[in-house]
């Protein structure tokens, strides 16, 4: 992250927490100098309207992402274990809910 | 908003015959747009695909960056205190909207800084309703009501646009646009509550800026080149023809309500088509202003490159002190 003499700010990563008890999620992107200034910006740019009571900011250089290619290989195995899903298991009427 | 620095492994670590050939590509990058899929950054796409979103996106971007001037002239000068903060949290959220734009676009490989060079050194288009002029407070209230009501029109079927990213920023845009065009409507109203010199100013603004947000939507369906793909690649939903028309009768019952006219004889109901029939749109005109000879083409762009050279040095700042800060910590670690 030490790379020297950046001419444009780099890009930075933002995810909001819209309220406490839910999960942080992805909201958009900003460029910003420093760590401090990119958590400055993020409430500015995507909590004007209080859409957030916490932000994370990351370095998006720092995020490794599946390649597209490869999403059969990765995701399609899992369509034929439909065994996984509770609906897979006939359970008698008389059970009542499960 | 993902960027493209989410990347896919460079070519180098990627195994040798993963790759589909371009032929697969294209047909299923086709298959995908035709079953109303969404495209992300990381996908395959046809390189016009991503020139058209690229020109698209960013020349929106622009459109909000130098549409924050011509209302920006009236912050100093807002009738009230409360009239101010509105309008200076509206200025905002147009700067607000630059920025997802400009990020959406980056995820389609081209950077900040090339959009800006681009629309400093006049090569990118913006909308050419900035290039007409504020005269006076009543024109901030018709660009919030008229400006900001064509631009929902176009905006809101942006939000199914077929490319992830601009689609999302989109949604975030239409949510604080509706907020943009009340505060403009409700501060006409008020005027139009007011004195007959106050009513004459609302009636003068509407005059002057009608004509040209019609003209916002682009050339009419059949002159528009560019239309046609957009619409095949679910980049574009709705023809320009049918949201000006959609507009047109939106906004004729909110000006009987205003009481105003709206500046144009030929305007009148037409029981078979359902619709308002309106004039002819100068279209002259338009591309004069789009080719760069508007009333203010050459004092917005100055303003804009004065603002970001007078910027200059804030950016260089910033970079030098997280340099430092950077080349600390590093000390300290080792």
């Amino acid at each position: 992250m030490n790379t020297p003499a950046l001419k444009e700010w780099p890009l930075w990563e933002v995810f909001v927490r819209s309220k406490q008890g839910l999960e942080h999620k992805h909201c958009g992107s900003l460029h910003a100098a420093d760590a401090a200034q990119a958590l400055h910006m993020a409430r500015d740019v995507y909590t004007r309207r209080q859409e957030g009571v916490s932000i994370w900011v990351v370095p998006s250089a720092a995020i490794t992402a599946s390649n597209p290619d490869d999403k059969g290989e990765l995701f399609d195995p899992a369509a034929d274990k439909i065994y996984r899903h509770p609906t897979f298991y006939a359970i008698p009427d008389e059970v009542g809910h499960m | 908003m993902y960027t493209q620095a989410m990347d896919i492994p460079d070519a180098a670590t990627k195994p040798a015959g993963v790759s589909r050939t371009p032929d697969a590509q294209d047909a299923a990058f086709e298959a995908r747009i035709d079953a109303d899929g969404r495209i992300e950054p990381q996908d395959w796409m046809p390189e016009a695909y991503r020139k058209t979103l690229v020109r698209q996106i960013s020349q929106h971007a622009h459109s909000e960056i130098v549409g924050m001037l011509p209302e920006g002239n009236w912050i100093s000068r807002a009738p009230s205190l409360k009239r101010k903060a509105i309008l200076i949290a509206k200025v905002q959220d147009e700067g607000g909207h630059g920025l997802y734009l400009y990020s959406a676009a980056e995820t389609l490989g081209t950077s900040r800084d090339q959009m800006l060079d681009a629309l400093h050194s006049g090569k990118a288009k913006y909308s050419s309703i900035f290039n007409y002029p504020t005269l006076s407070w009543a024109d901030v209230g018709v660009i919030g009501w008229l400006v900001d009501g064509a631009a929902i029109m176009n905006q809101i079927p942006l939000c199914r646009c077929s490319y992830g990213p601009y689609a999302r920023a989109m949604v975030r845009v239409c949510k604080e646009e509706s907020f943009h065009q009340r505060q403009g409507y409700e501060a006409l109203l008020v005027m139009m509550k007011g004195s007959d010199a106050q009513k004459a100013m609302v009636q003068d603004a509407v005059n002057r800026w009608w004509w040209k947000c019609l003209a916002m939507f682009g050339p009419p369906d059949a002159d528009s080149p560019h239309s046609a793909q957009g619409q095949r690649w679910g980049i574009k939903r709705i023809s320009n023809d049918e949201l000006r028309q959609k507009f047109v009768d939106a906004t004729v019952p909110q000006a009987e309500v205003l009481g105003v006219t709206l500046p144009d004889p030929d305007l009148k109901w037409n029981e078979d088509r359902q619709h308002y029939d309106y004039g002819q749109i100068d279209w002259a005109e338009f591309w004069a202003t789009v080719e760069g000879d508007g009333p203010c083409n050459r004092e917005r762009l100055a303003t804009r490159v004065k603002a970001h050279r007078d910027g200059q040095w804030v950016r260089d700042a910033a970079l030098a002190h997280a340099r430092k800060q950077q080349e600390r910590t590093n000390k300290e670690a080792a």
